[in-house]
Parts: C-alpha cells; sequence; structure tokens
C-alpha cells in the first residue's frame, strides 16, 4: 500500500465513521434512557436514505403514506387507553402529533414531490417524514412494557426490527437506491484530495454533535433526559415523566438515524434491509464506549469506520468478520475492569 | 396418572404415529419443527435457566453441518464419523468462544454473541472449500447396515428421537446437583458462596447448547443433503430466541412448543398472507413481529407456564427420601479452639474508612455477636470474612489458614457457610431444592453421570440431608412449596438450612432475625442454641438488641468502623461507649 492509498481509506473511514458515530450516539441514547437495544436504529437510516432518493426521483415517498397509517394506529391506541382509563386529557395533543401532522405531512409531500423542491427542502422534508415514527415506535411497542427487563426490551426491538424492515420492502420495494452526490467540489489538502461530500458529512455530523451536547448540557428537556439516564426512578420522583423522556428519546434516535441516511445516501446503494448492519456497526461503537460515555462512543465509531475500510482493503471478503470481531477484545476488557458479581434480574 | 402425565403420552403417541397419518408435507414440517426443538432445548438451558443470552445458536447449527458436510464430501468418510466431528468442533469453538465472551455480564454478552454469531456466519460464506454462498451439495444419506436414513419419513423418527433424548437429558440433568447449580447461576454470589464455580457453570451449560445445536446441524445436512450459509445466520438465532420465549423461557417442553407454534405460525403466514393480499413474500414478516410484540406485552411469560397451570404435575421432581444414609461429615474442632480470628482487618472505601483494625475472635462452641449501629461496619466485616470483598491490610485466619485471600468458594470449603442480609433463595425452585444447593460441595457427580441418572444413590443422600436440616428448622411442612412463595421470616430459616447442609464449623448469620415476628425469633434462638449445644459456632450480625442479649456467649460492638467494645452481653449493657453508640451521648 502507497502513501496515498492510506490516505483514501483514511478518508473513507472517517466519513463512513462519522456515520456511524451519529448512530453509536442515537443508540446510547436510547440504551441510556429506556434501556432498549435498539435494534431498529438502522431501518430509520435506510427509511431516511431511500425516502430522499425517492423524493429525488419526483415521487411521494413511502413513509408518507406510513407515517399517516402507523400514526392512525397510535391515534386508537392512545383512544382505546384513553376509554379504558375514562379520561380526555392528552387527546387533543395525541391527535395533532399522531393524526393531524402526519396528514399535513403526507398533503405536504404530495404537493412538493412532483415539483423537483431544492436539496435542502428534499432533506427537510425527508427528515420531518421518518422523525415522527420513533415517538410512534416508542408508543406502540416499548411504552406498555417499558418496565420489563433488558432482555424482553432487546427480544421487542428485534421484533420491532423485522416489523420496520418488512414495512420497508412494502413501502419501497427490494430495489436498492444510491442517491446522486450532494457536492462536486474536491478540496486539495495538502497531499490529499478530499470530496466535498465527505467534508459535507464529517462538518455536518460534527454540527450535529454540538447541537446535541448544547442541547443536553443547556436545555431542561436535555437537563430532564440526563436525570432518567442516570437514575429513572430518581428523576421520576422529582417530576420528570418516564414516558415523555422516552418518546424524546426516540425522537432524537430517529433523527439522528434518518439524518444518518441521508448522508449515507450518495455513497453506497441502500436497500430496505441495509440499515441492520449498518447501525451494527453504530453498536460496536457505542458498546466500545462502555454504553455510557458519549464521546468515547463517538470515537469507537470512528474506529470502526477505520478499521473497516483498511479491512476492505486487505481483506474485503472478511470486512464484517474483522469489524464484529473487534468487539470481544473490547468486551472482555470492560468486563475484566468490573470484576464482581453482577445480580441478574428476577424471571 | 396425573393429568400432565396423560398429556404428555398423549403428544408422545401423536408424535410416534405421526408418519401414519401425515401427509408429506407436514413431515417435513415436523421435522423441522424436530431440528428446532434441539437447538432451542439448549437455549431454555442456556438463557431460560443460566439468564445467559445467545445471538449465535445458528452459528454452531452451521459448524455440525459444516463439518459434517466437508468430512463426507471432501474426504469421503463415513456421515457416522462425520457425527463425533462436528460434535468436536462444535463444543471446541464453543468451548474458546464461551471462555471470552461469559464473562460478561447481561447485555454485554447478547451483544457479544451478536459480534461472532454474524462473523461465524460470514466465515461460512468465505472461506475456501465450504463452497460459497452456494454451500455445499451432494451430502450422501446416512447409511444403516446396508439401507440407509433417506427420506423425510426415515428421517422423522432419528430427528425426533434426538429431540426427545436432548429433553430427557436436560429433565435429568436439572434435577441433579449440577443441575441445582447451574439454575443458582442467576444469583451468582450465592452460588459461590456454597462452592459453585459459576464462571465453569456457565462454559458448560454454553457448551451443553452448542452441543445439542451441532446434533441439529449434523441432522440437517444429511437430511437436506445441502449447506449453505442462509440458515446459519443472525436471522435464525434470533429465531431460536424467539421460540424459547414463546414457548416459556425455563421450560423444557416449552422448547418444543415454541419450536412448533414459530414453525407452525411462519409456515401459516407464508400460505395465508398472499391469500389476502394477493402479494407473496412481503407481509409475514410483519405480521410476524407484530405477533411477537402482542405476545411479550401480554404474555411475557410464554406458553409453557399457561399450559402447566392447566397440568398441574402431582409431585415436585425432586423428592426426598424417607431414609438414607447420612453424608459424611467433617471432624469438628475442640470445644473452646480458637477457630476464626480476624486480625487488624482494615478496609477502605476511596476515603471513607469502613473497617478500621477491628480484631476480634470466635471460639469453637458459642455464639459470638458482632453489633453496633447502622454504618458501624459490620456488613462490610462480614463480607471481609467471607471472601466477597478483598481486605485493605490484616489478615483473617480460619483454623490456622489465612483464607482473607481466597475466594468465597474456597472459604466454604473450609467450614463456613453463611447466610445473606437480603435473602438469596432461588424463588421458583422448591424449598427442599434451594437447601440442597447448600449440600454442593458433598456430592462430586458432575453433569453427564446426572444427565444418565448415574447420580441416583448419591442424589438421595443430598436429599435426605437438605429435608433433614429443613426438618430440623421446622420447615418440615413446606420442602415441596416454591421457596418464593413463604414468608419472609420463613425465606431467612431455609437460608439457615442451606447454610446447615453445608456441614460448616462455623456459621456466619447476616440479621437473621429481621423480618421475624416475635415467636419466629424465639424459634430462631431456641435453634442457634441447640446448634451451640452441638458444638457449631456461630458468628452472628445484629441489629436486634434484645435477640441478641439473651442468646450470645459474647458480644463485639463496633462503631463507625471500629471496635469499641468486647465481652459478656450484660456488661457490654452498661458500657458507657456502647450506650453512647446506641443512644447518643449522655448529656
Amino acid at each position: 500500500m502507497n502513501f496515498d492509498i492510506a490516505l483514501l481509506l483514511i478518508q473513507d473511514g472517517l466519513t463512513n465513521g462519522a456515520i456511524y458515530a451519529l448512530l453509536a450516539l442515537a443508540i446510547l441514547l436510547v440504551f441510556a434512557v429506556t434501556r432498549v437495544l435498539y435494534v431498529p436504529q438502522g431501518e430509520f437510516v435506510a427509511f431516511g436514505a431511500l425516502t430522499l432518493a425517492t423524493l429525488q426521483q419526483a415521487k411521494v415517498p413511502g413513509t408518507a403514506y406510513l407515517v399517516a397509517g402507523i400514526g392512525a394506529l397510535t391515534m386508537a391506541l392512545e383512544l382505546l387507553t384513553a376509554l379504558r382509563q375514562r379520561r380526555t386529557q392528552g387527546l387533543a395533543w395525541s391527535a395533532a402529533m399522531y393524526v393531524a401532522i402526519p396528514l399535513a405531512l403526507l398533503g405536504i409531500s404530495i404537493v412538493l414531490a412532483p415539483r423537483q423542491p431544492p436539496l435542502v427542502v428534499q432533506v427537510l422534508l425527508t427528515l420531518a417524514l421518518v422523525v415522527p415514527l420513533g415517538p410512534m415506535t416508542y408508543r406502540l411497542a416499548i411504552q406498555p412494557i417499558a418496565n420489563a427487563t433488558v432482555l424482553v426490551l432487546l427480544f421487542v426491538a428485534v421484533a420491532v426490527h423485522y416489523v420496520l424492515m418488512g414495512l420497508g420492502l412494502v413501502f419501497f420495494g427490494a430495489e436498492g437506491w444510491r442517491t446522486p452526490s450532494f457536492t462536486d467540489l474536491r478540496l486539495q489538502l495538502g497531499p490529499m484530495t478530499a470530496s466535498g461530500q465527505s467534508i459535507l458529512v464529517l462538518a455536518a455530523s460534527a454540527v450535529l454533535i454540538v447541537l446535541l451536547w448544547q442541547f443536553f448540557g443547556r436545555t431542561l428537556w436535555g437537563k430532564a433526559l440526563r436525570a432518567t439516564a442516570m437514575n429513572r426512578t430518581g428523576a421520576r420522583l422529582v417530576g420528570i415523566p418516564t414516558e415523555a423522556s422516552g418518546r424524546l428519546a426516540f425522537t432524537l434516535a430517529a433523527l439522528l438515524g434518518a439524518f444518518s441516511g441521508v448522508l449515507i445516501a450518495p455513497f453506497t446503494t441502500i436497500y430496505y434491509d441495509s440499515g441492520f448492519l449498518v447501525a451494527l456497526k453504530g453498536f460496536v461503537g457505542a458498546v466500545i464506549g462502555g454504553m455510557t460515555s458519549y464521546p468515547l462512543a463517538a470515537l469507537g465509531a470512528v474506529l470502526v469506520g477505520l478499521l473497516e475500510a483498511f479491512a476492505s482493503f486487505y481483506a474485503s471478503a472478511f470486512k464484517e468478520v474483522i469489524v464484529f470481531s473487534l468487539l470481544i477484545p473490547f468486551l472482555l476488557w470492560r468486563s475484566l475492569m468490573s470484576r464482581h458479581f453482577e445480580e441478574e434480574p428476577e424471571e | 396418572m396425573t393429568p400432565a402425565r396423560a398429556a404428555i403420552g398423549v403428544v408422545l403417541a401423536l408424535l410416534a404415529a405421526g408418519p401414519l397419518y401425515l401427509p408429506e408435507f407436514y413431515i417435513t414440517l415436523v421435522n423441522y419443527v424436530g431440528l428446532y426443538s434441539l437447538v432451542a432445548l439448549g437455549l431454555v438451558l442456556l438463557t431460560g435457566i443460566a439468564g445467559l443470552t445467545s445471538f449465535g445458536q445458528a452459528a454452531f447449527v452451521g459448524i455440525g453441518a459444516y463439518a459434517t458436510a466437508v468430512a463426507s464430501t471432501t474426504f469421503a468418510l463415513s456421515p457416522w464419523l462425520g457425527l463425533p466431528i462436528g460434535l468436536a468442533l462444535t463444543a471446541a469453538v464453543a468451548l474458546v468462544l464461551g471462555w471470552l465472551t461469559l464473562r460478561l455480564s447481561g447485555h454485554y454478552l447478547a451483544l457479544g454473541t451478536i459480534a461472532w454469531g454474524i462473523s461465524l456466519s460470514y466465515v461460512f460464506g468465505n472461506v475456501e472449500g465450504l463452497g460459497g454462498f452456494n454451500g455445499i451439495s451432494s451430502i450422501p444419506p446416512l447409511p444403516l447396515f446396508g439401507a440407509k436414513i433417506e427420506t423425510a419419513r426415515e428421517f422423522y423418527y432419528l430427528i425426533w428421537g434426538c429431540a426427545l433424548l436432548a429433553l430427557l437429558s436436560l429433565v435429568n440433568l436439572l434435577n441433579s446437583r449440577p443441575g441445582r447449580a447451574i439454575r443458582a447461576l442467576r444469583s451468582a454470589a450465592m452460588a459461590e458462596s456454597f462452592g459453585i464455580d459459576t464462571a465453569w457453570f456457565k462454559v458448560v451449560v454454553f457448551v451443553y447448547a452448542a452441543v445439542l445445536a451441532g446434533l441439529a446441524g449434523w441432522l440437517h445436512a444429511h437430511y437436506l443433503r445441502f449447506v449453505n450459509p442462509g440458515p446459519f445466520g443472525i436471522g435464525y438465532s434470533i429465531e431460536y430466541l424467539f421460540m424459547v420465549v414463546v414457548g416459556g423461557a425455563g421450560h423444557v417442553w416449552g422448547a418444543i412448543i415454541g419450536a412448533g407454534l414459530i414453525t407452525g405460525l411462519k409456515t401459516w403466514l407464508q400460505d395465508l398472507l398472499p391469500k389476502l393480499f394477493g402479494t407473496s413474500g412481503q407481509f409475514e414478516v410483519i405480521v410476524f413481529g407484530v405477533l411477537i410484540i402482542l405476545l411479550l406485552q401480554h404474555a411475557g411469560g410464554g406458553i409453557m407456564p399457561r399450559l402447566a397451570r392447566l397440568f398441574p404435575p402431582k409431585r415436585a421432581a425432586a423428592v426426598a427420601p424417607d431414609s438414607a444414609d447420612l453424608l459424611p461429615r467433617r471432624t469438628p474442632p475442640a470445644r473452646g479452639e480458637t477457630i476464626l480470628e480476624v486480625d487488624r482487618a482494615y478496609k477502605a472505601f476511596g476515603g471513607l474508612v469502613a473497617v478500621n483494625d477491628v480484631s476480634f475472635a470466635v471460639r469453637a462452641g458459642e455464639i459470638l455477636g458482632l453489633i453496633g449501629p447502622n454504618g458501624a461496619g459490620k456488613s462490610t466485616m462480614f463480607n471481609l470474612i467471607t471472601g466477597v470483598l478483598p481486605l485493605g491490610h490484616g489478615e483473617v485466619r480460619f483454623r490456622g489458614e489465612r483464607i482473607d485471600r481466597l475466594r468465597s468458594r474456597a472459604i466454604v470449603r473450609r467450614g463456613i457457610a453463611r447466610t445473606f442480609q437480603h435473602v438469596q433463595l432461588r424463588p421458583a425452585m422448591t424449598v427442599l431444592e434451594n437447601a440442597a444447593i447448600g449440600a454442593t460441595l458433598r456430592g462430586r457427580h458432575g453433569v453427564v453421570p446426572a444427565t444418565l441418572r448415574l447420580d441416583r444413590a448419591e442424589e438421595r443422600t443430598i436429599l435426605f440431608e437438605a429435608a433433614r436440616q429443613l426438618r430440623r428448622v421446622g420447615l418440615g411442612e413446606h420442602l415441596y412449596d416454591a421457596a418464593g412463595s413463604l414468608a419472609l421470616g420463613q425465606q431467612r430459616v431455609v437460608e439457615i438450612a442451606r447454610a446447615l447442609a453445608a456441614d460448616p464449623v462455623l456459621l456466619l448469620l447476616d440479621e437473621p432475625a429481621a423480618g421475624l415476628r416475635y415467636q419466629e425469633k424465639e424459634a430462631l434462638a431456641a435453634l442457634l442454641r441447640s446448634l451451640r449445644g452441638e458444638g457449631m459456632s456461630v458468628l452472628l450480625v445484629e441489629h436486634d438488641m434484645d435477640f441478641v442479649m439473651g442468646l450470645v456467649d459474647r458480644l463485639v460492638v463496633m462503631d463507625f468502623g471500629e471496635r469499641i467494645a468486647e465481652g459478656a452481653p450484660e456488661a457490654m449493657q452498661a458500657d458507657a461507649r456502647v450506650i453512647e453508640a446506641y443512644l447518643g451521648a449522655v448529656a
């Protein structure tokens, strides 16, 4: 390997690593707040990429109908719960969130899509279409058993992954899509030529990470999420509603997932089932961060990206094996660091 | 005949007569259920009982399948040789992977298994000689005395014979000394304190589950006569877990019910949904996922616990015999001999000195009370003696031997048994089985004799001993009740019986009177007195002054990590420092 190839691989690795970092942060956030190991995170990546790809073909993306449908289902569940509890309070809010907004989004999509709006509008519409699926997923699948063991929640997460992947096939079809580059810009940085696309990904990831950091540090809701992550019972006692925290965590995760999908779409062809492997690499990053530290998770994800880039050069058939095997030494190190008996929750 | 036995009999009869009435399509389906059951049975043991989640079982099926495929095609060996080769390879890989990942706890373990589950399935598709993603075809059928096992109907009996034998081996294992150790793995600290090497048993369980999966792989390869990486990927591993969860994790029959239900459901969905929606292959996974979510939300325990309620077994699996040989006992020390010496024990947590150079000794045949107000360092002291926490400095000696560097499972071997401040019983096991965990070190039969029921003579003596100790502490009426169904006070007494079953020289009791009613306390005090009469030494950490005063020979009083007084109970009651510690400064 010569120097140029190494630089190219590093650039590739960093770009992918930045995307994995966003996913690692989302996975970590969801786990910390709700104890769900969020396997379906990958589906949000696929939905983001495929929605954007459909918009670029001037068609109404399947997500527009999907959001309206799942919104209606969520509303039905809310109504049923309200009926059982004999209350009307909160229903107006639910109707706005789960019916009015999704229908408005569907209308906007039908009007805008054939007119080929500028890229920025397409990206914003993509995010607006995919993100509501996050809180809806929480409401439908997780909230009814939010207090179950980590393991049961993991099984639910896997089942949600199946459902969303199946819906992806129905609404986007089996065909894969790759969007055109956002920019053809090339930058000469010393000895290396950086593609504008890579720089865009790195910059966008950095901006998003800083925004998240500000959100957690400065806003009341950000602090509430941190409190819930640290001590669920304690947070509840000081008046932070666990359900709202969970919903918010899933919303943010959906945003990060959809955004990652938008970023990754020009690099690789995305199919309805591509998200799983991409998100698993985010998982590897999050585990390297010990499922607790955001900066370490982001670093871990970048490491995964770099390792993957070099592995695909040297032993491309075993790329995935190498990446996933990276987990084991880190897991071992983690478990050696905490040499105490952890009591498993009762069955 | 009990309803449970009748139900099992009907199921077995229907199964045995299967090829007589089932059409070809259903024979194939039932064969698959049998193959999946084998894997699911391993997972019941691993996940349902030992609490270890594996997302990699399909990969073990793959190792078994590929091993025999390569052996019988590339090397042209007999398929019957492929079986031991496949099982040995599966066990070897499981041993290495288990050693690497089983130290991880909880969700880390799940993630670790996902990692190697995915890695192994990529290896199948990419290693030369394994046929890549096209796989290996024209694997020979199983030769049998000149004839061969080839068709679905012929394989039916072989597959189900294996599955039922696996089920039987599991039932036997669970109702044995190593089985109780495995069922105690979720309470690791308790298991270790009775001599169970939890790390080793985790590996054993993991290898056991992997070997069952490898066996399924061998059957798979010769039944389908074709292997490719598809069925050994992470998706199938997840499905195996769903089978166990749907069937009811922790129930052996749940594995077969789960395997049948999931396989049936998927076939039915594949058949039905295209008729409903007009397209094929898109909706099964959605409906399947939704059904799993609904099941987890509304019937978390799975199917089997509900069925078990319909067909209650007449009696518990483990029954104490009316008579049996007594287990050998260790030689007791002479009365009055110093057995436990704590010599300037010191322990600090960061800046907080929890135990500061505390010394005391316990003599054979006495009850020593360790008391002090909240935060005095009693529990820390207790953990230092039992090997749960390492000492900062100082020494703990038992019968002249230093034990402060030993693990808790080595300490119990020397004759110290303990109870726990927060009761550590296995709630779903019977009182008798819980007490029998205490006698773990007094038996020697391992997993293999247990599955073959070669351990029955020893098992009788262990259960007899457990029942004897339970009768002695006054719980003879409750031998076959689930431990979790007893009142808290009774559960504490079960803990004492369990400790006695370990044949200790020294009994360490951590607040045994907490949560007991007045009569129960009286009974407990009487029991401890009679134990002392037999030469037992007792170290009692207690809060309850009244309980301690009439019972102990001597008291050691701690406050703020220091030993502030030691002597006879009456002298301690009058000691100014003790009064100050308990009631505050005398104004």
